[in-house]
């Protein structure tokens, strides 16, 4: 099927690959996407709602379904049930970081969401007898199959999610990290709560489209975690995260055309081989160039503190 | 005992008689804070009524009780985090608000795990601009035309920072310090506004004891510097006895305040407690509040 094998003439590769519309729609939605997941990702991994953007995705398996039973386009499903079970896991209590008492109650009702998402979505794939390739499109994704349609849409949400984030971005840091101080300052920490997870449903929808329900960790977890590894600086880690998930979608798609394997695989053990890689550099870093801890002596304790400087 | 100065705000105590107000501040001093018959209801249960009393301008103030008293609750009414039920605040002369950049907070001891990749700095600098709508990406602000305010917002941070004398670990994740100085940032994020009224959570609550004995002098060194009322919940008066202006009791629903000597008398506290409660005097100058085992008065002044 392709008209010519990988050279290691990469220019002449990158040429050869984008002569093709279906390459063309894939880099662009899978650019986008990523750049969004990377984003979204970093605060989902700071807040630790994981796991609320795994449930978000499933529910959006049911969705995707239920779009089809209904006779919508699947995307539309997506975004409607993932707005909705992000609005249900956010009245849940939705956890956020330094809430671990409540987390862990929070988890599982979180997860009977799941499960019902679940299994709504094979009652639905079953009546709208989706052919298998549907379902197996919506839970692996079919980056390769973009239309321009769904470009559109993609930007389109990809643009709202973004300006979105943009305005929230300080205070929901603030309010993820520390929502107690955050609260008194004058942060609407509980709406923020809100506005993220339908954030956060609008990113997994994306997502979805390009990795599938099942990869979609690839795209929002491992960059940022993989960044977090590498900085602790808030601007820099979203920076990095956003673009490990640009490279490793670029790489995967790449890597994808020249093989006759799945892009979805490709990228996902692309981000992770990068998140390996980000703790043996922080593993060796730490190991070789610290130095060791120290710690102002009782004696000198009030001293220092006034001087602000540890004794040697 | 000299009771007149203490205030007992129980309906019990004084019938439908109104509270007085706690020793009347002199003219022209200011009261930072300021209570009137105030009450806060949490769900059915009400957790303390018709407190009146005053804080004035630069007082030291421990905020003492058994646990589940509401001592906490006092703080986050003082905050806006918590609604009156009945009554007013104020606070620095206006009615309490969320977001008031002249109210310090260190709410009870947060622990940052070992994985939370921020720096301290950022969360000290979030204490500052962590309200403000928009992206933590200084290089845009910058580039927006902000750069004087960047520059100003940075060296405020700088300068916080030297005060709790955590220059040298700032820039490390916060996770990763120690709780000692976890704690010593988490009070620079609370200064880092330039506040006039600090509330303290159990500032010292599982610190040990180097790190107690560090980040209570940072903090009577710098209420006492920058003239900074300061009230401070905690588990033991007597590490703070020296240098406390006033206590305040929170305790089964009713709130005391005056000085220690006035407070902390068998006397006193048996109006609250009943009779089982006795004030002990050790010979090297400690207190100590003895009390029934259900109501968990033993354990602390």
């Amino acid at each position: 099927m392709l008209d010519s094998g990988f050279s290691w003439n990469l220019v002449a590769d990158a040429q050869d690959m984008l002569r093709f519309p279906f390459m063309q729609h894939a880099l662009l939605a899978g650019t986008i996407v990523a750049l969004v997941a990377g984003l979204v990702g970093y605060f989902m991994v700071l807040r630790g709602e994981s796991f609320a953007g795994h449930t978000l995705a499933n529910v959006g398996f049911a969705g995707a379904a239920g779009a089809v039973l209904v006779g919508v386009a699947p995307v539309a499903g997506l975004l409607v049930t993932g707005v909705l079970a992000a609005l249900g896991i956010a009245a849940l209590g939705g956890r956020g970081a330094g809430d671990a008492q409540g987390g862990g109650r929070t988890d599982i009702a979180i997860g009977t969401l799941l499960a019902l998402a679940l299994g709504l979505g094979l009652l639905f794939e079953r009546l709208a007898s989706v052919q298998a390739g549907g379902v197996y499109a919506v839970l692996f994704g079919l980056v390769l199959a973009v239309t321009n349609q769904d470009i559109v849409t993609i930007a389109a949400t990809a643009a709202v999610t973004l300006v979105v984030v943009t305005l929230i971005g300080r205070p929901l840091l603030f309010a993820s990290l520390d929502p107690d101080v955050a609260a008194a300052r004058g942060v609407p920490v509980r709406l923020l709560t809100y506005v993220f997870l339908i954030v956060l449903a609008f990113a997994v929808a994306e997502a979805v489209q390009v990795v599938g329900v099942l990869l979609i960790f690839a795209l929002l977890v491992t960059p940022a975690a993989t960044a977090l590894q590498l900085t602790a600086r808030p601007a820099r880690a979203l920076a990095l995260s956003a673009a490990l998930a640009v490279a490793v979608t670029w790489l995967g798609l790449a890597v994808a055309y020249y093989t006759p394997y799945p892009a979805g695989f490709f990228i996902t053990t692309f981000a992770f081989a990068a998140y390996l890689l980000a703790r043996a550099w922080r593993l060796l870093a730490r190991r070789g160039v610290r130095p060791a801890r120290r710690r102002p002596s009782w004696h000198t304790a009030g001293e220092t503190a006034r001087q602000g400087v540890t004794p040697a | 005992m000299s009771s007149s100065s203490l205030d007992v705000n129980t309906a019990t105590a004084r019938g439908r008689e109104p509270a007085r107000e706690s020793s009347p501040p002199p003219a022209g001093a200011a009261e930072v804070v300021h209570l009137e018959h105030a009450a806060v209801r949490l769900g059915a249960r009400t957790i303390w009524h018709d407190v009146s009393l005053d804080v004035r301008a630069g007082e030291f103030v421990a905020v003492l009780g058994p646990n589940g008293s509401g001592k906490s609750t006092l703080l986050k009414a003082l905050l806006g985090l918590l609604p009156l039920s009945e009554g007013r605040a104020s606070v620095l002369g206006r009615p309490v608000h969320r977001g008031n950049r002249a109210v310090g907070y260190l709410p009870q001891r947060r622990v940052f795990d070992a994985d939370v990749r921020i720096r301290g700095r950022d969360l000290v600098r979030l204490g500052l601009d962590g309200a403000r709508w928009g992206v933590p990406v200084p290089l845009l602000r910058t580039l927006l035309g902000h750069g004087d305010a960047v520059r100003e917002e940075r060296r405020r941070v700088d300068e916080v920072i030297a005060i709790v004398g955590a220059s040298d670990y700032a820039n490390r994740p916060i996770g990763e310090i120690s709780g000692g100085e976890q704690q010593r940032l988490l009070i620079a994020q609370a200064l880092v506004t330039r506040p006039r009224l600090l509330l303290l959570d159990e500032p010292l609550e599982g610190l040990d004891l180097p790190s107690q004995q560090i980040v209570s002098n940072i903090i009577r060194r710098v209420s006492k510097e920058e003239g900074i009322t300061t009230l401070l919940v905690a588990h033991d008066v007597n590490p703070l006895l020296p240098y406390l202006d006033e206590v305040i009791y929170v305790a089964r629903g009713q709130v005391l305040i005056g000085t220690p000597q006035e407070v902390i008398t068998t006397e006193t506290l048996s109006r609250v407690y009943g009779p089982r409660v006795e004030v002990l005097h050790t010979s090297d100058g400690r207190v100590l509040v003895v009390g029934p085992e259900e109501e968990g008065v033993s354990y602390h002044a």
